[in-house]
Formats: C-alpha cells, sequence, structure tokens
C-alpha cells in the first residue's frame, strides 16, 4: 500500500506538472465538445437545387418557393432546359434537379395527375437521400394542398388514406444535440484516456526510468495500479466537466440518475485504460504506441455506433463491435441521459465492461515484464 | 574464507545466434571494488543486467547475496542497487521528490526517509537545489545523485553501469571518492567502466572481450602477467584480439 501511495504522489506531480497534458485534460475536451456538436450535425441543409421549368405557371412558382421556403434548398440554377440543369451538377453546383414538364398546371387541373422528375447527384449519399426525402415530402405536402383547393369536399372520400403520425419518445423534439452530445462525450472520454495511458509506460521505457523501477522490488502489480488510478480520476474529471458543458452550452439535464452514470463511466474507464496499458506493454516507442493506439480508436470510434447504428452493420462487423468497448459506453450514457436507464437496465454492459477491464488489466500486469 | 557475494559459473547470454556473453565465470567478494571493462560491446551491460535480474540468463548459473537468479529475482532486487549508463532519475521530479520516491518505494519509512534524505543532501551538498527539477542541474551532480540513490536503502551489492561517462575529471574524483565510502560501509561495488585509470582504484577488475572474461585480478596482478606499465596497456593488448566492432 505504502509503495502505491508513492507510485500515485509521482504520477500525480508528473502529469499535472505537464502544461500540454493539463492542457488536454482541461480544455481540449471543452472545446471539442462545443465545436463539434455544432458543426458536424446529421441535418443536411443547404442542398443545391436546380429547377428546369418547361412550365413557368403559377402552379410551377408555387411549387418551388415552397420548396425553397423550406429552408432546406437553395436554388442555384433556375433555366429551361434540363441540359443546363445537368451541367450545373456536372460542375458541382446543384445536388438536386427538378424538372417541371410543360402543361404541368393545365394538366394537373384538367387531368388531375401530374408528374415531376427528380434526379439526384449521388456521389455524396447521405445528402442525396436525404434531399430527395425532403423533396418528395415537401411536394407530396404541396399536392395536398392543392388537393383541398381543387377537389369540391365530399361527403365521403375516394382515396383513403392513412395518415401517420408519429411521437418521438425521449428526444421530444428531435434535438440533434442529445442525441450526439452524450456520444461524444464518450468519444472523448475514450481518446484522452486511451492516449495518456498508453503513451505513459512508452515514455518511461524511452526515457530509461523504468530500468530504475525494474531493479526495485516493485510489485507489477502496483506498478500498474500506479498508471492506472491518475488516468481514472482525470478521467472522471473529464467526465464531468463534460457533464457540465453539455448542461451550460446545451441544455441537456440527464434524465436518469448521476450515482447511475457514474458507474458506467469509472467501469468504462478501467477498461479503457487497461487496453492503452496493454497496448504500452507492447510497445517500445511514443510512435508506435501511437499508431496503434490510432488504429484501434478508430475502430473504436467508427464502429461505436456513434454515427451509424451498430444494429445496421453486417454481421460480422456487428461481432467485431461487440468487443468495442467504446460502443457499449455510448449506447449507456445515451440510454442513462436521454431515457433515463437506472441500475437495473444497464447491469448487461456494466458487467461486458467489466469483464473487459479484468482482462484487459490482468493482461497488460501479465505481459509487463520486469525481467526481459 | 572469503565471503561471496556475487557468483557466476558460466553465465551465458545469446540474443538469436549472437553470444552476448559466453561463459563468463566469476566471483566477487563482500566489500569489494570489482572492474567490468571490457570495449564497447563486449557484453559487460549484458552481463550486468543479468545479474541484476533485468536480463534472463540463457544457460549457466548465478546467485546475487545467495540469491538466484532465476527463482528469485525480486528477492535479489530487493538487495541491489542500480545505476544505468543512461541517467534514470526522473527529470520532471525534483531532486527531493526523486529521493523520496526511490526511498519510499524500497521500502524506507518516514523516519528514515527524513533522516537519510537530509543526510544525502548535506553530502551531496545539494541542500540549495533539493527543490530543483532534476533536469535543472548539471550532469555532474546528477550521477553523484544517482549514485546516493542507488545506495540510499543500504543494498548489500551495487551495479553502476559506466557511471562516469561524459563527467569532468574533479567530478569524477569525488564520485570515486562515493565509491570508497561506500565500500568502507560494507557494500560490494560492481563497476564498468572505460576509464582505465578508474580500473586501476579496483580492488580487483576483470577484462572483457567478444563476450568472454579474458583475464580477472589485481590491478598489478594484471600489470605483472601481462608485464605492462598501465592497465591501460593490459586492455590494448587484450581488446586488439577482438573480433567484434561496433
Amino acid at each position: 500500500m505504502r509503495t502505491l501511495k508513492f507510485l500515485l504522489q509521482k504520477e500525480f506531480r508528473q502529469i499535472l506538472r505537464n502544461s500540454m497534458i493539463r492542457l488536454a485534460i482541461f480544455v481540449m475536451p471543452v472545446v471539442q465538445l462545443i465545436i463539434i456538436p455544432l458543426a458536424a450535425d446529421y441535418e443536411v441543409k443547404n442542398i443545391n437545387l436546380a429547377v428546369t421549368d418547361h412550365d413557368h405557371s403559377a402552379y410551377s412558382q408555387q411549387l418551388v418557393s415552397k420548396i425553397t421556403a423550406s429552408g432546406y434548398f437553395r436554388l442555384t440554377s433556375y433555366n429551361n432546359s434540363f441540359k443546363e440543369a445537368f451541367k450545373a451538377i456536372e460542375n458541382d453546383k446543384a445536388d438536386l434537379i427538378l424538372e417541371i414538364p410543360r402543361g404541368f398546371e393545365k394538366d394537373l387541373i384538367r387531368e388531375n395527375e401530374q408528374k415531376l422528375f427528380v434526379a439526384v447527384n449521388a456521389i455524396n449519399g447521405t445528402k442525396a437521400g436525404l434531399g430527395g426525402a425532403y423533396l418528395g415530402e415537401i411536394i407530396k405536402d404541396y399536392n395536398n394542398d392543392i388537393r383541398l383547393k381543387l377537389v369540391v369536399p365530399e361527403s365521403f372520400n375516394p382515396f383513403p388514406v392513412i395518415d401517420i403520425t408519429s411521437s418521438n419518445w425521449f428526444n421530444a423534439e428531435m434535438n440533434y444535440y442529445f442525441f450526439m452530445v452524450p456520444g461524444i462525450l464518450a468519444i472523448l472520454v475514450t481518446m484522452v484516456g486511451g492516449f495518456m495511458s498508453a503513451l505513459n509506460i512508452v515514455k518511461e521505457k524511452e526515457a530509461g526510468t523504468i530500468e530504475q523501477i525494474n531493479v526495485t522490488p516493485i510489485k507489477k502489480h502496483h506498478f500498474i495500479l500506479g498508471k492506472l488510478i491518475p488516468f481514472w480520476v482525470l478521467g472522471n474529471i473529464i467526465f464531468s466537466i463534460g457533464l457540465i458543458v453539455a448542461r451550460v452550452v446545451y441544455g441537456i439535464v440527464p434524465v436518469g440518475s448521476l450515482p447511475v452514470l457514474y458507474a458506467c463511466i469509472s467501469m468504462y474507464l478501467l477498461a479503457i485504460l487497461g487496453f492503452g496499458l496493454l497496448i504500452s506493454t507492447f510497445c517500445e516507442t511514443q510512435q508506435q504506441a501511437m499508431l496503434i493506439m490510432f488504429f484501434f480508436m478508430m475502430i473504436f470510434i467508427l464502429m461505436g455506433g456513434l454515427y451509424t447504428p451498430i444494429e445496421s452493420m453486417p454481421g460480422w462487423a456487428q461481432v467485431i463491435a461487440q468487443f468495442n468497448p467504446a460502443g457499449y459506453l455510448i449506447e449507456v450514457i445515451r440510454m442513462v441521459v436521454l431515457k433515463g436507464s437506472g441500475f437495473r437496465d444497464i447491469t448487461p454492459h456494466l458487467v461486458k465492461l467489466g469483464i473487459f477491464a479484468i482482462v484487459l488489466n490482468g493482461w497488460a500486469v501479465f505481459n509487463y515484464k520486469k525481467t526481459s | 574464507m572469503a565471503e561471496y557475494v556475487i557468483k557466476a559459473e558460466k553465465l551465458t547470454k545469446k540474443f538469436g545466434d549472437f553470444i552476448a556473453a559466453n561463459a563468463i565465470t566469476f566471483e566477487v567478494e563482500k566489500g569489494e571494488v570489482f572492474g567490468f571493462l571490457g570495449a564497447n560491446g563486449a557484453g559487460k551491460t549484458t552481463a550486468m543486467r543479468m545479474l541484476c535480474g533485468l536480463s534472463k540468463p540463457t544457460s549457466g548459473k548465478a546467485t546475487i547475496a545467495g540469491f538466484d537468479i532465476y527463482r528469485q529475482t525480486e528477492q535479489i532486487k530487493k538487495n541491489i542497487g542500480y545505476m544505468s549508463q543512461k541517467f534514470s532519475l526522473y527529470e520532471d521530479l525534483t531532486v527531493l521528490e526523486n529521493i523520496r520516491f526511490f526511498g519510499g518505494i524500497y521500502g524506507l519509512d518516514n523516519q528514515q526517509l527524513k533522516s537519510k534524505t537530509g543526510q544525502l543532501l548535506h553530502e551531496l551538498g545539494l541542500e540549495q537545489e533539493a527543490k530543483k527539477l532534476v533536469s535543472e542541474i548539471p550532469l555532474g551532480w546528477k550521477q553523484k545523485l544517482s549514485f546516493s540513490v542507488a545506495v540510499l536503502h543500504s543494498p548489500a551489492i551495487v551495479f553502476l553501469d559506466e557511471p562516469t561517462g561524459g563527467v569532468d575529471p574533479v567530478t569524477r574524483r569525488q564520485f570515486w571518492d562515493m565509491i570508497y565510502d561506500a565500500a568502507h560501509r560494507g557494500v560490494t561495488v560492481f563497476v564498468t567502466t572505460h576509464y582505465m585509470d578508474e580500473a586501476e582504484y579496483c580492488n580487483r577488475i576483470s577484462i572483457m572481450v567478444d563476450g568472454k572474461i579474458e583475464a580477472l585480478d589485481t590491478p598489478s596482478g594484471l600489470k605483472e602477467r601481462f608485464n605492462a606499465p598501465s592497465i591501460d596497456e593490459v586492455f590494448y593488448q587484450l581488446a586488439r584480439g577482438a573480433k567484434r566492432v561496433e
């Protein structure tokens, strides 16, 4: 115990004395948490639209102004030929083309039927897909408006229509930040914790101080604990700062209880720090540790369900995702913050994170060799 | 009957096909200052790392302070001090913090820590620098500090790997005074060096060439045997035959 006390004292001094690390711990997460959710969101806006209007009628004007009024589209070109509109797509000036045929208004009134043509530039799949869907939605809406005007109300409706009304549970206003901020906070904790723990032991190897440690009667598990505990404390501090930022900047107040939240972040930190320490026992230089950690971080982040749901990944990828501790954290944080899940709901996740923590730290202790 | 604190018998370390230390056999008595000489790449550091329990031998036997170097590395570590070639105290901790840290992990209690730290700072004349970061003090002082930290827990044996590399002559002299002081207190000193004048200060020296111990005797005994005026000359005669080139 006494050995551990001296180790902890030393680690805390070294960490807090390093101004870059202080910055990485206390300032960078705050800045990122403020910038990223505001900048990178799912909502597709500013879709460039080219309209080819062969009709030039009051109706076509109405449709176009309804589309531009939605706020999602930017009319970048309005012309008479599809050729010109296509050129706009080729020059990257337009993402979507809406072609309004000749006789649009006339046929709509007379024959009660009209066809519009929408062409989508699918290079950016997300933008194209969502843009096309938005446009379809607006046109459908427009269609309903006209119908109300044209069709004389009858005692019965000749077209049975199923109208779907949906209500969003747990995030009633579909507030994007509610979904994203907790996830990004999870990633930040992962990044800072993972990298710092991975680099720490390797730094001692580079400096040669590990030799001086290895020649002392220090116990291996004391040494690893001496490295683990300081970063565990710092990880919890970063998480707390993140919660404060989420509250102050985004107005996110966790629905669930704080003890549940801290139970899962504490367990998670043990797992991810153990992973970092394990990496560092394999590497000889900070550069190696950095590269390897980076490889895993990419997988942790992109396969953790932050941006794309794990359920929609192919089967083999879902199997890999099972071994991604970050995935469990992202899911649990969202469950607790948005849904108010309690201990009982997150027990399976806690157990899995606990297994990660035991295996990874055990492996790190095993793999740390005082005698080569 | 002399009491041996280091006994090595046919100690060998191979790295693949390369035999870094080839069946080295020697004994070191308690309280002796034992010089371990050899050209760069002769295998000195490899041999020393095996004796300290940092590296597992490929074959051979050895005991350090009565403990087996295969099975009892942790007991060995309690009984030795080690100062590596590369300065290995924490540069981002102060002088005082380094002393307290290493003293602490060797299990000194608060009372001992306090008295030993004060004594050490006084002997080194570092009282003014106690609160300075180690990175801010000159190399000579760092080396002396390293040595003092290595013997802080009063080990039976202290291993010094080129302790005076890059240090000025005056500091080197002071360093050897410290070595003698430790030897007088009964600490066995096992030291590697490139400085032949330092070799003359040792009770006995061994000279390693290409992983083997080619000569082992007192400095005067060696000079006599090789009919040489100085250890420098003895070393030159032996090392000239070396096949390993760095």
